[in-house]
């Protein structure tokens, strides 16, 4: 047998072994088409943010204030997997694909919850995980692409769910996976590497949607003789994390795609001395070429583990009598940043915290640099406590922006602090890299602390919080979306409740006890005139390190949300 | 922050693991060599994984009671490889009051030494802690990752957080002389995957 024809062989023998057909194959499937991607109709969610500026926002307005009190599930699907959920459910015209940590993927009827067929990735027995989860599928044409924790990126068909083509990213015994849901843009899938703990140098990466052929990789951190090569020391480039663990948004009138990176590695500031250039930054990159074309960075020197790589909203956004071309991003490190975004540069507007912190005495004006105290900014050999936790004030799950409102919707934590003692540690490939021991860190609440998860709903235009909602018992850790329903939909608390708030003023419209914890995005669409709304309940990961972290500091919080995966799906009762 | 110094070994221990395990073209040879991918076979015998000793055959008089554990790899004594090709061989090593074990896990141990899988069932992440159990007063092992615990007085049951059964056990035996593997790992070692 010919070399080609054996591994022919081999590749459909695989893809008998990890894609189960149900009821499947999809009839009918719409093929995806860049047209359709940068103007996708209203009843769809082909994008982690609907559309390519990353607004979370849903132009159906069926489902709205006067009727979300009879909002009732109409189907459940149980993915028989636990950990985190966090993947938007993906709506293409009826079919709804659905990925869940472990790397699987399941097509399902959108209207009914009939199962098509099911992909279960063969993971590695020796794979570590430090993030089983995954944050949906990209689509393209007539497959659909899911990036893997053991760091691959497979290319499926979207009918039957069998591998079309199956690319090695980087290396996981070097701690490198991939936990993001693909960007496509004109035929071409890029993702981000994980992998910030563990030593590892970030990169954006694209590859062709039909061929899995690399064709461009562009580092976050930059090489000896590369511009910003000179913000490191030494060889600090080569280990300084940066990773790029979330998808992109995308601007298709200058094909510019905004893509947010991680912190820098390890730990305390002064293990890799610099501004440490392009961590904790949003890039501006060329789709076609990789080339960057202009950076902001929101904070020097990452000292704090605050990745910044929930990439900014693109929104004409009307402020000081003008039309701002904006990038909105409420940070990790406590900034909610205004920045507007030029051919050549993405230059500063405003900052202001929108939670408590003490690590910034200010921001610089023009730079938008902000001001450290060093007191607040971890060290080798030294115990440093700061405000907020090195969660943030907002970790990587998305804020999202209304359209009707012009309202910026955060999901927040407030009143948590934390610290740890810095100490020098050996990289070994494949290792957790931190600069502290994981069992030292700490997470505090303020004294006095009232509530700590906050839904906050900002005014970019002018800098003031028009309203917040405050969970006393819980953090908030699931991603917003809003409707021109005037809904503003979240998950997030340890209660497993799902949630809608009037958008206008924040008054409490509905809520929904579900089997979980709800870490997924919320998502609205429309199958035959009927608008559903979905959203995956399922607790782990990160959620549940803060909880585990708070137990028996919180008085009567509450620490039973049993883990496993559910689509809920939604429709007000006729 | 005071640090309680036997945690503190466990993880030092632990990270100097690692710096064998990333070291040189020896232990890439190593690596490689025939069996050093294979499970730990009856037998065989337990080594340092790092630290001064690294390498050396573990003795029961090198274990202090109480803990912290040691990090080991298994050794076919007949071929001398060390069994590091896959990081699923790494055991966790600890020496207990033995009036402290329940029957099972005393039928798996030698003397008051028991030994566990490193890698945590739930997601495959390294077992780096020895720490207070967070719903008692005894130390047990505790995954960082996503903060699992488990009692290796009672085979390794979990006792707190999301790891979904017990670290697999790996039967010993001391004859007056080194820790001995006695029998295969008491179930699946690794994480769990899709279910």
């Amino acid at each position: 047998m010919a070399l080609k024809q054996w591994l022919l062989s081999g590749l459909l023998a695989s893809t008998c072994l990890v894609s189960i057909a149900a009821a499947g194959p999809i009839e009918n499937y719409s093929p995806v088409t860049a047209e359709r991607l940068k103007n996708p109709e209203p009843g769809n969610w082909m994008h982690y943010r609907r559309t390519y500026d990353g607004q979370g926002y849903s132009p159906l307005d069926q489902i709205n204030t006067s009727n979300v009190k009879n909002l009732v599930p109409v189907w459940t699907f149980s993915t028989g997997v636990v950990e985190g959920h966090e993947a938007p459910p993906i709506i293409n015209n009826g079919v709804m694909f659905v990925a869940t940590p472990m790397g699987q993927v399941i097509a399902l009827n959108a209207k009914t919850g009939d199962e098509y067929w099911r992909y279960k990735r063969q993971l590695p027995d020796d794979l570590f995980q430090l993030h089983p989860t995954n944050r949906g599928v990209g689509l393209w044409e007539d497959k659909l692409y899911l990036a893997t924790t053991d760091d691959h990126l497979v290319a499926l068909d979207a009918k039957t769910g069998k591998v079309v083509w199956d690319t090695k990213v980087q290396d996981y015994k070097k701690g490198q996976y991939l936990t993001l849901m693909p960007l496509v843009v004109d035929g071409k899938v890029i993702v981000g590497g994980s992998g910030g703990e563990l030593g590892v140098r970030g990169y954006v990466v694209a590859f062709d949607a039909n061929t899995g052929k690399e064709l461009w990789r562009t580092f976050t951190i930059p090489g000896t003789g590369e511009p910003g090569n000179e913000t490191w020391k030494g060889d600090d480039w080569k280990t300084g994390g940066g990773s790029a663990w979330m998808t992109g948004n995308y601007d298709p009138d200058t094909k510019t795609v905004y893509w947010g990176t991680g912190n820098a590695a390890p730990w305390p500031g002064d293990t890799h001395p610099g501004d440490n250039l392009y961590t904790s930054s949003v890039l501006a990159l060329d789709p076609d070429s990789g080339k960057m074309k202009t950076y902001f960075q929101y904070h020097q020197n990452d000292s704090w583990d605050w990745d910044e790589v929930d990439a900014p909203m693109l929104v004409d956004l009307q402020r000081d009598g003008r039309t701002i071309k904006s990038l909105i991003h409420p940070g990790r490190n406590a900034i909610f940043w205004i920045l507007e975004r030029k051919p050549d540069s993405i230059k500063y507007v405003a900052g202001w915290p929108f939670v408590h912190t003490d690590v910034w005495k200010g921001i610089e004006p023009e730079s938008g640099k902000p001001i450290v105290d060093p007191a607040r900014k971890p060290v080798i050999g030294k115990r440093v406590e700061f405000c907020p936790s090195l969660w943030g004030g907002k970790d990587w799950p998305s804020a999202a922006y209304s359209q009707k409102t012009g309202l910026v919707y955060v999901p927040a934590n407030e009143n948590f602090c934390g610290g740890f003692t810095g100490e020098k540690v050996p990289l070994v490939a494949g290792q957790l890299w931190l600069g502290t021991k994981p069992e030292d860190i700490g997470l505090t609440p303020r004294p006095g602390a009232t509530h700590f998860g906050e839904l906050q709903a900002w005014d970019p235009a002018t800098g003031k919080k028009a309203w917040s909602h405050n969970f006393p018992k819980s953090h908030l850790f699931g991603s917003v979306t809003a409707t021109a329903g005037d809904l503003i939909l979240v998950g997030g608390t340890n209660d497993r409740m799902f949630r809608a708030f009037h958008a206008k003023t924040g008054e409490l419209l509905w809520e929904q006890k579900t089997n979980s914890g709800i870490m997924g995005m919320p998502i609205a669409y429309e199958v035959d005139g009927t608008q559903y709304i979905a959203v995956q309940s399922g607790w782990g990961v990160d959620a549940q390190r803060i909880q585990d972290a708070l137990v028996g500091k919180v008085p009567g919080l509450e620490n039973n949300v049993p883990q496993g995966g559910v689509v809920w799906v939604f429709a007000v009762r006729k | 922050m005071c640090q309680d110094p036997t945690r503190r070994a466990l993880i030092l221990t632990a990270l100097a693991t690692g710096a064998c395990l990333a070291s040189p073209q020896s232990s890439i040879a190593e690596e490689d060599s025939p069996g050093s991918n294979e499970r730990p076979q009856k037998a065989d015998v337990l080594v340092f994984a790092e630290g001064d000793h690294a390498g050396e055959v573990i003795k029961p008089q090198d274990l202090k009671t109480g803990g912290p554990p040691v990090r080991a790899w298994p050794k076919d004594p007949k071929t001398s490889v060390v069994r590091k090709g896959s990081r699923l061989n790494e055991v966790l090593v600890v020496r207990l009051d033995p009036a402290e074990l329940d029957e099972e896990t005393r039928s798996r141990a030698a003397g008051g030494i028991v030994a566990y899988s490193a890698i945590c069932v739930h997601t495959g992440c390294p077992i780096t802690a020895w720490v207070k159990a967070a719903g008692g007063d005894k130390d047990v092992f505790k995954c960082v990752c996503h903060n699992s615990e488990f009692d290796p007085r009672q085979s390794a049951q979990v006792v707190f957080g999301p790891a979904p059964r017990r670290l697999p056990a790996l039967p010993l035996a001391a004859d007056d002389g080194p820790l001995t593997v006695a029998a295969t790992f008491v179930g699946k070692v690794g994480a769990q995957q899709a279910r």
